[in-house]
């Protein structure tokens, strides 16, 4: 008795979850409303069901319970009973499927013109390419992925010349245009996932895997990597914009096409020396780091990972945040170096300057460091020596710093920008250091790399 | 998958198929059904390791199916560039027919308690089977010494891998063999070895079956 | 393969006769003895993997509290927690436990026909079970690659584990698997050849059809998890390109070039969704007996029943690819797949609406694994159901890769074969021990588990039409979950813990009452089956006395009309059932009961 209760209790209340709770689908945002109403459908259909079974199945508890004398039906089957439950069911499994696969065709079936955008994933960050002007892409070898070229184009390929590059995990979309997505990966498998479009897709290296959708609110959406890529998975985020198709054009415009950038000529280093006059003053002629003035080692440091920096500086990404006291002061500094030349030359001139490890200023536990750097190393490089293409170098670096920076970005001092995924990603990696003690630790095993 | 498919398929159909034939048309809780009260209808009275045997064969077909689907799957992708087949194993594909004849030789002998023969047959059938493992190292080391590794290309990878999964299982095969042959060396009179040579007679017939399809795909891609 | 009289086949199976303590309990080759072993052995590491499951959700409830619970560790444990749970748990308690104990007792045989080889299957599944829990232990631990073990990832660095852990992973698998098959063979066979006189196929317990299905399909279906094992071994080791194409790894490009991460998922689910039915057959059978021996009636339907598990078993072959719909498959696969994966919801809904109206008209007894039995026909209507969802392919575009997934399959596969484990471990544990259990403490096990699994699960589905998705250390702060599901995740955490700490009240009661429990007696639910009619309780080694039992009748015989008691044991010849005192005159035939049914009339049947 009891238990049929429970039953009743349970059918009624995982009723009243579904209508009344405040979780349900996030608000969609593309054209794939049939898809919500083919879930509609599944509800209904299967909801009946799961009522209908189970107030059936409590009403036979109580009513059939045991009683003294009672005695249970012999009736071992009943032929016609079986054989409509089967028809019943079948029909309904039937107006189930059926919404399901025209849906499905319609998936599957690219529209013509659809705007196309190729999703690259690398662990744990996103990029884009555009087809360009051409509207066709080059072609990719995956032998070719380097820091110079980071997608792996094929450089004589003619078609890849107007390729528009989006080295950054922002996208932008036009809005009401069908947009197809071409998915590629360069590791791993990944997914592509914006929970208000609904569709997702795998990555898979090897291949290129597809989907579409036509967005239908003007907004920014968060990308969320859904298939397990290894230890940053859950930091792996992107974002879509979704544009009027006007402000979409411009954004297209703004960006540099491949040819574009394997045009560009290489950092002058003697240009650059100029330059660095500026930045000589707080981080030191030597680019050594002054702890006193708040600057951190810059020589040694990846080139790549310099040059995003200063564009962070530059573009707000980095260093707008009121509580960055320093990143506050570096901010106006940056925008001494306008243009892109400029900043390429600078970092020459660093790549020139003498390497010689930052002194040791930060003490800790560098034992249980260890334990803890095994997810930084991931990134970082087991010695600390930063991986091409995705995170920088860290031993041998002005060890105070990374010590502040750690706790800024778990602060969301840094990386708080939503447009700033890296910062964003490295944000939620922080999270794995409980505390200021860890950071030490972790810092102090840096150390000793 | 559909080498698997269609392997699978026979498999289940067989098993459904046979149950289905046990249970069709009965109504189980009619307890005077005559033909129920037959003791031991539906009862198979072959040796649990006649149908251990036929059980492991079905499970070993599924194994190597799998692997089939694999390679035709793994073939279709762009880097796939045949090896050439050693000719040799033409010979050790020959060599291996004659084990399984021997096989086939001494269970006719065991049938008719010819001792001699059966002690002859037993011994051809696992020299044969001997040469024939032999001949596929030998077959591996000439392929080496051309330069197909295993590394070099999934056609390589598949055949060193299908190629040693099949010794393996012959190897296993050896196994039995060699207590049987020892038993019958020793002295053990025909009766008490005639299942275990009948089950050697099967599992090497059925293992000559396997080679010849693994060969027949090897040479055809 | 041809038939004859039972009576022909003289020659009685020769015991191999334990004599000292070691080969009576340790080194056995009782059939009984084993699966006590194999049951002991799975639910050690279940309680491993249980710990490593509220590990999870401590982190997932409370992210930035438990420092010593890094990515790394997270992953370890995700992984860990499903292949244990999946296959070391319940595939091993199903069938080397449950399967052990009851084929030789159900069918009426004095043990498995290769015991020996069963009593290696034991120690080859122990080794199995000590190489994954090794992978603990080893520089760089378990791996971290998920339960699927996807490559490329599963052997990159990246993944925790991808050195060793992934290694031990492959090979504890291999093993499980030899360990399995060398079991297998023992099931099927003893099922085929060793059945007593008189039990013909259809007079089997449903138990052992489910079990019987599920071994046929494990041993057809575990070679694919082989093949993936070795290939991905010499990916791995070797350097081949099965599965790994070109790629970059740690900032450089690999030597590997080619390769199809896709091929390991389809070998993957080839062996992952047979597997489901693995573990969900035998809890069909097992809690098919249960309701109809605790509800006094017949089970209902019993060959739809039987069919519809040769249904289901067969299907389960062509419905693999339904998890791959967002894996970058060839996408017209999806039509195929979704078809088949929704046409074997009838089937599992026939076997739903049969235990339902089992109940119908029944005199039920509220006992303990009634209870469980129950509760598994509500938890598994819930997780079918929702398995629809998933199976439809467009409405699997959202909900896939997110916590809908997670929810769906603890409620099907979790907590439904669960149910079932606990409701028979009540059910048979007079009969293995001699002793009755505690019934309020299984009561109070019971509740807690079967609401507090419902408050886990239930909500969980809701945080996946949200979109969030599953496998994810930390969600961090995104725009579209709202503040609200950070609260919903920790009440499921909450629940989660109450859940778990609940399991020790059964292990509590289940070691206590083996001592201070009530002698049960040899047959205390009343139940027609052979194994509750052995001589001696528990049975002893050989299981039967001088002469095997004779069988007259199927499994059901409950309530059967003019019969004094509800109850008539499969052994027992019509003319020694005792009538009812005013029914002796009129019906002194209990066999031709059969027209209570619906049975005459044309029905389409094939004759023989």
């Amino acid at each position: 008795m009891p238990l049929a209760i429970a039953l009743i209790v349970l059918v009624v209340g995982s009723l009243l979850f579904h209508f009344l709770s405040p979780w349900t689908f996030t608000p969609i945002a593309s054209n794939w409303g049939m898809i919500d109403a083919t879930i509609n459908i599944t509800f209904w259909v299967t909801g009946v069901v799961f009522v209908a079974v189970n107030i059936f199945m409590a009403y036979a508890i109580i009513r059939f319970r045991h009683r003294d004398g009672a005695r249970a039906k012999y009736e071992p089957e009943n032929k016609k009973l079986e054989l409509w439950l089967t028809v019943i069911t079948t029909i309904g499994v039937a107006a189930m499927l059926a919404p399901g696969l025209f849906v499905w065709a319609k998936f599957v079936n690219v529209p013509e013109g659809a705007t196309e955008i190729e999703a690259v994933g690398q662990q744990w960050q996103w990029s884009y390419r555009l087809p360009g002007e051409d509207g066709t892409f080059g072609t990719i070898d995956a032998k070719l992925y380097s820091v110079e070229n980071p997608f792996g184009i094929v450089p004589d390929d003619p078609n890849g010349q107007d390729d528009v590059l989006i080295d950054d995990a922002v996208v932008h979309i036009p809005l009401g245009e069908p947009v197809l997505f071409w998915l590629r990966s360069k590791d791993v498998l990944h997914n592509f996932t914006v929970a208000q479009f609904r569709v997702k897709m795998d990555l898979v290296p090897g291949l290129v895997t597809y989907m579409w959708l036509e967005p239908t609110k003007v907004g920014e959406y968060e990308v969320l990597c859904e298939e397990l890529c290894g230890v940053a998975h859950h930091a792996m985020r992107g974002r879509v914009v979704v544009d009027e198709p006007e402000d979409y054009q411009a954004w297209v415009n703004s960006q540099p096409t491949f040819a574009e950038i394997q045009a560009r000529p290489a950092g002058d280093p003697v240009l650059g020396a100029a330059s660095y006059a500026v930045c000589a003053a707080c981080h030191g002629a030597q680019g050594e780091g002054i702890q006193a003035l708040n600057a951190p080692k810059l020589s040694g440091q990846d080139p790549r990972y310099l040059k995003k920096q200063l564009r962070k500086y530059q573009t707000g990404l980095r260093g707008a945040h009121e509580d960055d006291t320093y990143g506050r002061q570096m901010a106006p500094m940056a925008s001494t170096l306008p243009t892109e030349a400029m900043i390429d030359n600078v970092i020459a001139y660093i790549g020139t300057l003498s390497d010689t490890d930052a002194p040791a200023t930060v003490t800790g536990d560098a034992e249980h460091g260890a334990e803890l750097y095994t997810v930084c190393s991931n990134c970082h490089g087991k010695d600390g020596q930063g991986i091409k293409m995705n995170a920088p170098r860290q031993a041998g670096m002005s060890d105070w710093y990374l010590l502040r920076q750690l706790e800024n970005f778990k602060a969301g001092i840094r990386g708080g920008h939503p447009a700033d995924l890296r910062g964003k990603q490295m944000g939620l990696m922080s999270q794995t250091l409980h505390d200021e003690q860890a950071m030490k630790d972790v810092v102090a095993y840096i150390n000793t790399l | 998958m559909t080498i698997t498919l269609v392997l699978l398929g026979i498999i289940m159909a067989t098993v459904i198929g046979w149950l289905l034939r046990q249970t069709l048309n009965t109504e189980p809780w009619d307890a005077l059904d005559p033909a129920e009260n037959q003791p031991g209808r539906g009862v198979i009275t072959a040796p649990p390791s006649k149908i251990g045997l036929m059980t492991f064969i079905a499970v070993v077909t599924s194994l190597f199916a799998l692997f089939l689907s694999a390679y035709m799957m793994r073939m279709q992708l762009g880097d796939w560039r045949p090896l050439p087949e050693p000719d040799l194993l033409w010979l050790n594909t020959a060599v291996l027919v004659l084990a399984s004849f021997a096989f086939q030789m001494t269970r006719r002998a065991v049938t008719r308690g010819q001792l001699q023969t059966v002690k002859t047959g037993l011994i051809a059938g696992g020299v044969c089977t001997a040469l024939f493992l032999i001949g596929q190292l030998v077959a591996w080391q000439q392929l080496g010494a051309t330069g197909y590794f295993i590394t070099g290309n999934p056609a390589n990878a598949f055949f060193y891998l299908l190629t040693a999964l099949h010794g393996l299982h012959l190897l296993g095969g050896m196994w039995v063999w060699g207590r049987t042959t020892t038993r019958v060396l020793k002295g053990a009179d025909v009766e008490s070895v005639r299942l275990s040579v009948e089950l050697c007679t099967v599992y090497w017939h059925y293992l000559l079956l396997v080679w010849i399809g693994l060969f027949g795909l090897l040479l055809s891609t | 393969m041809a038939y004859v009289a039972i009576a022909d086949r003289d020659h009685e199976q020769e015991l191999h006769d334990p004599t000292t303590f070691i080969t009576k309990y340790i080194w056995s080759q009782d059939h009984k003895v084993i699966a006590i072993q194999y049951s002991i052995t799975a639910m050690f590491v279940g309680l491993v993997a249980l710990g490593l499951s509220a590990m999870m959700r401590l982190q997932l409830g409370f992210p930035d509290s438990f420092s010593f619970i890094t990515p790394t560790d997270y992953y370890q444990f995700i992984t860990m927690h499903g292949m244990i749970m999946v296959i070391f748990l319940l595939t091993a308690l199903f069938l080397g436990g449950f399967g052990n104990y009851l084929i030789p007792l159900m069918i009426g045989s004095r043990d498995m026909v290769f015991p020996y080889m069963n009593m290696m299957s034991y120690w080859v599944y122990l080794v199995s079970v000590i190489v994954l829990l090794a992978s603990f232990f080893v520089p760089g631990g378990a791996t971290g690659a998920g339960w699927t073990l996807y490559p490329p990832q599963a052997i990159l660095p990246g993944t925790p584990g991808s050195e060793l852990g992934i290694l031990l992973m492959l090979v504890a698998l291999a093993l499980f698997i030899v360990a399995f098959t060398m079991g297998g063979l023992n099931y099927v066979t003893t099922i085929l050849q060793a059945r007593t006189r008189g039990m013909t196929l259809m007079r089997m317990p449903l138990s052992l059809w489910g079990i019987f299905m599920a071994t046929i399909l494990g041993l057809l279906a575990f070679p694919a998890l082989f093949v993936s094992a070795v290939m991905m071994t010499l990916d791995k080791v070797a350097g081949t390109s099965f599965f790994m194409p070109a790629i970059l790894s740690m900032g450089e490009t690999m030597d590997h070039e080619g390769g199809s991460p896709i091929l390991f998922q389809h070998l993957f689910w080839f062996f992952g969704h047979p597997e489901v039915y693995i573990v969900a057959l035998p809890a069909f059978g097992l809690v098919s007996d249960l309701l109809s021996t605790h509800a006094r009636k017949a089970i209902f339907g019993y060959r739809m029943m039987v069919w519809a598990i040769l249904a289901i078993g067969g299907l389960s072959f062509i419905v693999w690819a339904h998890h791959m719909y967002v894996s970058g498959m060839n996408p017209y696969f999806g039509f195929f797949f979704a078809t088949t994966t929704l046409i074997i919801a009838v089937p599992t809904a026939i076997k739903v609406y049969n235990w339902v109206l089992t109940l119908w008209q029944g005199n039920i007894r509220m006992t303990v694994p009634m209870l469980f039995a129950i509760g598994f026909i509500f938890t598994f209507t819930h997780g079918g159901l929702t398995g629809i969802f998933l199976g439809n392919v467009v409405v699997d575009l959202p909900l896939s890769d997110t916590y809908f997934v997670v929810a769906h399959f603890h409620m099907v596969m979790g907590v439904s074969p669960i149910l079932v484990v606990f409701g028979s471990i009540y059910h048979w544990y007079p009969k293995i021990t001699g002793k009755m259990f505690n019934q309020t403490l299984g009561k109070l096990h019971f509740w807690i588990t079967f609401l507090g699994t419902y408050a886990i699960y239930l909500p969980m589905h809701y945080l996946g039409f949200l979109g969030v998705p599953r496998r994810y250390y930390a969600m961090g702060d995104t725009e579209f979950m709202p503040e609200s599901a950070f609260t919903l995740n920790q009440g499921i955490t909450i629940s989660a813990l109450i859940v778990g700490a609940a399991q020790f009240i059964f292990l509590y009661n289940i070691i206590v009452s083996l001592k201070k429990g009530k002698d049960a007696g040899s047959n205390p639910w009343e139940a027609t089956t052979l194994e509750w009619q052995t001589p001696d309780t528990p049975p002893k080694h050989g299981n039967w006395g001088p002469e095997l039992p004779v069988v007259h009748r199927w499994a059901y015989d409950y309530s059967v009309p003019g019969c004094r008691d509800d109850f008539i044991p499969q052994n027992m010849a019509p003319d020694d059932v005792p009538m009812a005192a005013d029914s002796v005159s009129q019906s002194p035939d209990v066999g031709t009961h059969g027209s209570e049914g619906e049975t005459d009339g044309p029905d389409g049947e094939p004759v023989a």
